[in-house]
């Protein structure tokens, strides 16, 4: 008993993910996408469109943090990037939404092998400042790039025919295509934390001197999770373009690698339904407050103070963390 | 006019002296972090929000008090400090048995709030802080005109990061600091006490930042947002230097503002990536940073 609580002083990001119970898991699963499928009737469609983009970005974020152990500082580039590059493909070339959107996937991968390349060359907080300066770097590329168009963004993108069939300007038809992609890109990152791969992940988070000793090439590894990372983030941010008919400055900044961070530490590090859960509650606290005029930096500096000094497990974590307990005794 | 490259010396050496500038603030900072984190294992993203702090009070003593800017170049840094002091003991001190990324993390939660809290009161746009009526004008050096506001700033943080380097590496207090980086149990069994000297470590590093934040006042505007662009180039400063020493990180600072004061001549439009750059050459070429002793 004393053993475990020195153990709890001891929580470090690798033990914060708790594992979860499979009925609960799937009972949690099911009831969401009903929810879903239902809340566009309840709730103003582009409000849930955007908690959808995000709960994406910040499941793919988790897929290296949380299942490889990797913090990156740098995710708003994939995510900032890929809307770019969607929004450009769209309205300049005349893409079709769902070309558009896998450039931009694409576009996030080949920046994620780049970026990935470099950050992997060092560990824990030298991977997250590296990873931090390269998204810099990439900021101030987008600001002097001619097709970004600077300040102003790209606007007025189309959403086009998906398929050439499903017109996306009608509002229901653009929300159960994003719930659509939403869920796909979930579910791959559950596959992939579930594969044989995600094993090697995960036991690269736990032990990388012995993953290493074991004869596995970490280092393939590693940027194997941040380029499947960096594309998930990229279809999250291309699908946030199409959404939003919009790609701007603001997606690429560290502040949005922040966000995405607070949203995956809130919800709960290394969870499936953790950074879902902490990203419709930063996108739902964030409308609340554009309207009543406080800032929104202070908030989200807070809850991230707060995350850090007495609730590393995140919401979920720590639901977890209390049914294992009862178990466990009982 | 005498040319070098097809460029006149003038602007040739006009812009290494605001590469120096700059370097003496990347030297400043860096040297503070590298501080924070040889003793704390904290990387203090809030630097550039204590940097931004230490300039906001220089300000705000002259708006509201009337103080000027020789008694706020003592008043900045030791509030700053005392600020760094009261946030090590509430909170980072409880996280020191975790990962260090969560330092990391509480850090840019606070360099947030710091952040929000002076662009709510005072806007993004910049506040200018008049020099000094002793420093004010410029001297002629024959070949380029030096304001003498930017020759103090030249010298003063050269004082200061040879001021911090004799403290660690040539006093009993740093070599006590120096020991309880190499083994912090072994020292507070000699009867250190290894808790104080965290805290003042971590005042230490905040104060060097308050310290920066009111030398740069006069330089640069006074703005909410002086720190946080300011922190990642630090960031990439480091990662160049590698944290294993103290000289490391001031010899990298001074030689990335000048890099940068270079670039802007022959480059302009690379002169904001060109940190970034080296730092990936050196990620390549050295990757544990050009005086990193770890692997």
């Amino acid at each position: 008993m004393a053993e475990e609580t020195s153990d709890m002083a001891a929580l470090s990001l690798r033990e914060a993910s708790a594992k979860p119970s499979a009925w609960l898991e799937w009972t949690i699963v099911a009831l969401g996408i009903l929810a879903l499928l239902a809340a566009p009737f309840f709730v103003y469609p582009i409000f849930l469109m955007k908690m959808l983009c995000f709960a994406l970005f910040a499941c793919a974020f988790n897929l290296l943090l949380g299942y490889t152990g990797l913090l990156s500082f740098g995710h708003a580039t994939f995510f900032g990037g890929a809307a770019y590059f969607t929004a450009h493909a769209v309205k300049v070339w005349g893409w079709p939404p769902e070309a558009g959107i896998l450039l931009g996937m694409a576009g996030a991968a080949l920046l994620g092998l780049v970026m990935g390349f470099f950050a992997i060359r060092r560990q824990g907080i030298y991977f997250a400042m590296i990873t931090l300066a390269l998204s810099q770097m990439f900021f101030f590329f987008c600001v002097q790039a001619p097709f970004t168009q600077g300040e102003d963004g790209i606007q007025g993108v189309p959403r086009g025919m998906l398929f050439g069939v499903l017109d996306l300007n009608v509002s229901m038809n653009m929300y159960y295509f994003v719930l659509a992609v939403v869920l796909i890109g979930v579910f791959a990152i559950w596959r992939i934390v579930n594969s044989p791969f995600g094993m090697i992940l995960c036991s690269i988070r736990e032990n990388e001197n012995r993953a290493i000793s074991l004869g596995y090439s970490v280092a393939s590894y590693k940027l194997g999770a941040f380029v499947m990372s960096a594309a998930l983030a990229g279809l999250a941010g291309s699908l946030k373009a199409i959404v939003f008919q919009f790609a701007t400055l603001t997606d690429v900044t560290w502040q949005m690698s922040g966000e995405v961070i607070l949203m995956t530490l809130l919800g709960g590090i290394g969870t499936m339904v953790g950074p879902i859960i902490g990203a419709s509650l930063v996108v739902g606290l964030e409308n609340t407050l554009a309207t009543s005029g406080f800032p929104v930096t202070i908030a989200t500096g807070l809850i991230f103070m707060v995350c850090v000094l007495v609730f590393r497990r995140g919401i979920v974590g720590e639901v977890y963390a209390r049914l294992f307990n009862r178990v466990g005794k009982g | 006019m005498t040319m070098i490259f097809g460029i006149p010396v003038q602007a040739l050496l006009g812009q290494l002296l605001v590469g120096l500038i700059n370097g003496s603030f990347y030297a400043m900072l860096s040297l503070g972090l590298a501080v924070i984190f040889g003793l704390l294992r904290v990387i203090n993203f809030a630097h550039g929000a204590q940097y931004m702090l230490g300039a906001f009070t220089g300000y705000l003593l002259l708006t509201h008090l009337g103080i000027g800017y020789w008694p706020a170049l003592v008043l900045a840094p030791l509030i700053v400090g005392l600020f760094g002091v009261v946030v090590e003991r509430l909170a980072l001190s409880r996280l020191y048995d975790t990962d260090p990324l969560y330092g990391l993390l509480f850090t840019f939660g606070l360099a947030l709030v710091l952040e929000g809290i002076f662009r709510y009161y005072y806007g993004v746009s910049g506040n200018p802080y008049a020099v000094p009526p002793l420093l004010a004008g410029g001297t002629n050096l024959g070949f380029m005109f030096l304001p003498n506001y930017r020759g103090w700033v030249v010298i003063a943080s050269a004082i200061v990061c040879f001021g911090t380097w004799a403290l660690i590496e040539k006093t009993r207090l740093g070599s006590y600091l120096r020991a309880a980086t190499e083994n912090p149990r072994l020292v507070q069994a000699f009867g250190v006490n290894v808790p104080l000297l965290l805290t003042l470590t971590y005042g230490l590093g905040s104060a060097l930042a308050g310290l920066a934040g009111i030398l740069a006042a006069p330089v640069y505007q006074v703005s909410p947002l002086m720190g946080s662009d300011l922190i990642i180039v630090v960031f990439a400063v480091v990662v160049v230097g590698g944290m294993g020493s103290i000289l490391g990180a001031i010899v990298t600072g001074y030689m990335l503002g000048l890099a940068e004061g270079l670039t802007k001549v022959f480059y302009p439009e690379a002169s904001n990536l060109v940190v970034f750059v080296i730092m990936a050459i050196v990620l390549l070429v050295r990757p544990a940073g050009l005086f990193g002793r770890d692997a």
